[in-house]
């Protein structure tokens, strides 16, 4: 079976290259609780694919429904019988679990516009495996260092129980100086947040941090504003994405989130991102947005200098990361994840809009500390 | 831990179980008078949330949001009902699960094709916001106080319904005996699609209240849907005063036991793993509770029939 498989893959890149043209599969969210960061994703990667004006790129897109076993199977039917060269957009470190180890195996490049998990960054590294947006761990370690300079010494710290809001926690707590006042671990996809808020109120903390992405946050924020609890709240960017601002409301107004993206970086790159992105699509862009335009003009980047069908010349062309990226500089550590600044942001209302700006460095090229133990 | 910390979290449980019992009541009303498992219980949730989200955002007023929340909610129950539950009466529960599985999957679609895949803004009414003083210092937000009052008030309404009015006396005849209540001359498909239209219109109810501290999004209601049937599983199935307790029994040891599983395990065990095995446990604490009930009492706590 596997040499067959691998007979398969072979006729694959012959195949393709006869053609001349590079197939990309994109598996990502688009339906379900967690569809707004895939289309973001999807939006932001179909922009750059869009601008590059080159028509010998094929984007196949097809629907994981945040469910990992149906994620494998498109994997495998992308694989097999799409016969694509790249693999992108898994959102969820669960899917990306699934799926990453047994692509790059089969001798695919799979760059990830999100999810990074732990496990990939350190000794489950691989050549074929490039992460575009973070390692999970560095915006949280972006929160502690934030939370300590801004002189909190006992925050209290939730997340949700499964590995990437353990990871959360790990992370914050390896860069924050105080003693944690509580920790909490709330039920995934919990939506009433009454008992825990009760629990901050009784724990004498000076300061909040949370890890709970998409609807979760917004619950939070909303029943923590209407608590009169009213300690200083710091978290990673993912509940103060452009998606769900909107949702949160005047509760979201001041707190402070990092993010190693946000609309105001500086450079030429980004103002015409965000602009051509509101033009195409009438919204503002979010972080999702930037790491699949990112992701796209790295590949795009990648094409200019070599053909896929060689991949040790490809996989030199990803690692240069020869491109311009939204968030300026743009460089990969030895484990394939970026090493770059992470900013500190505040939300703010722009007219009738809530959205964020850049208050400052959380943390200054910035590397996850798996990179270590990772062996190519 | 104080004992004003307790009593928020007891008050918590129960804001928690009066939401949870207005899903399960129409839950267990369908069950019990037309012997259906509606999945899509959930999506009426759903509806009434981004219904309520969307009256509120072009209007600004949450009475009305309210008032079409109910509407909404009960009109899709009403129209499902005719279209495509009516078949379904006489099938296996099989048939019915798939049934109304697809819908689940047909209003999500069709929610995110109307409102696109963000999650809606609903917020608390400025005259509901923010925390008021209990007695004994406890400060305790104005609009969970409300969400117990209308829970408690839509209980006392339905057992009115049930027990002192004459449709109340139609729905109960035929939960025992369909036949024979249809032999006597009562419109069986009108009382059918009116108690759906009602469960309906009590799951819209709670999804648009619950919507304004929690998110209105798709998906929203399967979570509670689960919980919902956890609750009349304990209540026992048909019995609207076994949902009451069931759901209050649920919504206490939810909360309360996410509070003290951890505490409790932090007297033998170190805090980070205590933290992690509490909460662990802690989600898992109503099906404990509801095994324990099954043992106990096989057909629920108020249950007639297996």
């Amino acid at each position: 079976m596997k040499k067959l498989l691998m007979a398969t893959a072979a006729l694959a890149i012959g195949a393709t290259s006869a053609f001349a043209e590079t197939k990309i599969g994109m598996i990502t969210t688009l339906s379900g609780g967690g569809a707004g960061l895939g289309i973001d994703v999807r939006d932001g990667f179909m922009l750059a694919i869009g601008q590059s004006g080159r028509d010998d790129i094929e984007v196949v897109i097809e629907d994981d429904q945040q469910k990992p076993d149906i994620a494998v199977q498109l994997a495998d039917k992308m694989v097999q019988s799409e016969r694509v060269d790249i693999l992108t957009g898994i959102i969820w470190s669960n899917l990306a679990m699934a799926v990453i180890p047994s692509v790059t195996a089969q001798g695919k490049f799979y760059l990830s516009p999100n999810a990074g998990p732990s496990a990939l960054a350190g000794q489950g590294c691989h050549q074929n495996y490039f992460n575009v947006a973070w390692q999970n761990d560095n915006l949280h370690e972006a929160a502690g260092a934030y939370a300590t300079s801004a002189g909190y010494s006992n925050s209290f710290v939730l997340a949700p129980n499964y590995p990437a809001g353990q990871d959360a926690l790990t992370g914050f707590k390896r860069m924050f100086k105080g003693e944690p006042a509580g920790e909490v671990y709330t039920q995934l996809g919990q939506t009433d947040y009454a008992a825990e808020i009760a629990q901050i109120r009784a724990s004498g903390a000076d300061s909040v941090f949370f890890f709970l992405p998409g609807g979760m946050g917004i619950s939070f924020l909303k029943q923590y504003a209407d608590s009169g609890v009213d300690l200083p709240v710091v978290g990673p960017a993912f509940s103060f994405d452009q998606g769900i601002l909107q949702a949160v409301g005047d509760a979201a107004l001041g707190v402070v989130n990092t993010s190693q993206w946000n609309k105001d970086i500086d450079n030429p790159t980004n103002a015409a991102f965000v602009e051509s992105f509101q033009a195409e699509y009438g919204r503002l862009p979010s972080l999702y947005a930037s790491q699949g335009f990112d992701t796209a003009n790295l590949i795009l980047s990648a094409l200019d200098t070599a053909e896929v069908s060689d991949a040790d010349a490809f996989r030199e062309a990803l690692r240069a990361a020869d491109f311009d990226s939204t968030r300026g500089d743009f460089k990969f550590g030895p484990n394939h994840h970026p090493i770059q600044t992470i900013y500190a942001r505040e939300v703010i209302k722009e007219g009738d809009v809530f959205t964020n700006k850049i208050i400052g460095v959380a943390l200054e090229n910035h590397a996850d500390v798996y990179a270590a133990d990772c062996k190519m | 831990m104080s004992t004003l910390l307790i009593i928020e979290q007891v008050l918590n449980g129960l804001q928690f179980g009066v939401m949870l019992f207005l899903m399960a009541a129409g839950l267990t009303l369908i069950f019990g008078v037309m012997g259906l498992i509606n999945l899509a219980h959930g999506s009426l949730y759903m509806i009434g949330a981004f219904a309520a989200a969307a009256v509120a955002g072009a209007t600004g007023s949450f009475v009305l949001a309210l008032a079409a929340a109910l509407a909404v909610a009960a009109i899709a129950g009403a129209l499902i009902e005719i279209t495509v539950i009516r078949r379904l009466y006489g099938k296996a529960h099989l048939d019915q699960v798939l049934a109304t599985f697809a819908l689940i999957l047909i209003f999500s679609e069709g929610t995110r094709w109307l409102f696109g895949s963000f999650p809606l803004f609903l917020n608390i009414p400025d005259y509901l916001s923010g925390p008021v003083a209990l007695p004994g210092g406890i400060q305790y937000p104005l609009y969970r106080l409300t969400l117990i009052a209308v829970g408690l008030l839509v209980g006392l309404g339905l057992w009115a319904l049930i027990e002192r009015t004459r449709i109340g006396i139609q729905i109960r005849a035929g939960e025992n005996d369909r036949e024979m209540i249809a032999a006597l001359g009562v419109d069986i498909r009108l009382l059918y699609t009116l108690v759906f239209a009602i469960g309906a219109a009590l799951a819209g109810l709670a999804g648009a209240l619950v919507g304004a501290i929690q998110s209105v999004q798709v998906g929203m209601g399967e979570p509670v849907l689960i919980l919902a049937f956890v609750v009349i599983v304990i209540g026992g199935i048909g019995s609207i005063k076994g949902a009451f307790i069931g759901a209050l029994l649920v919504g206490l040891t939810d909360t309360l036991g996410g509070i003290f599983l951890p505490e409790l395990f932090k007297l033998f065990m170190e805090p980070g793993a205590a933290t992690q095995t509490g909460s662990a446990l802690a989600s898992m604490a109503i099906y404990i509770l509801m095994s324990l009930v099954l043992i106990w009492r096989p057909t629920g706590l108020f249950g007639a029939r297996a």
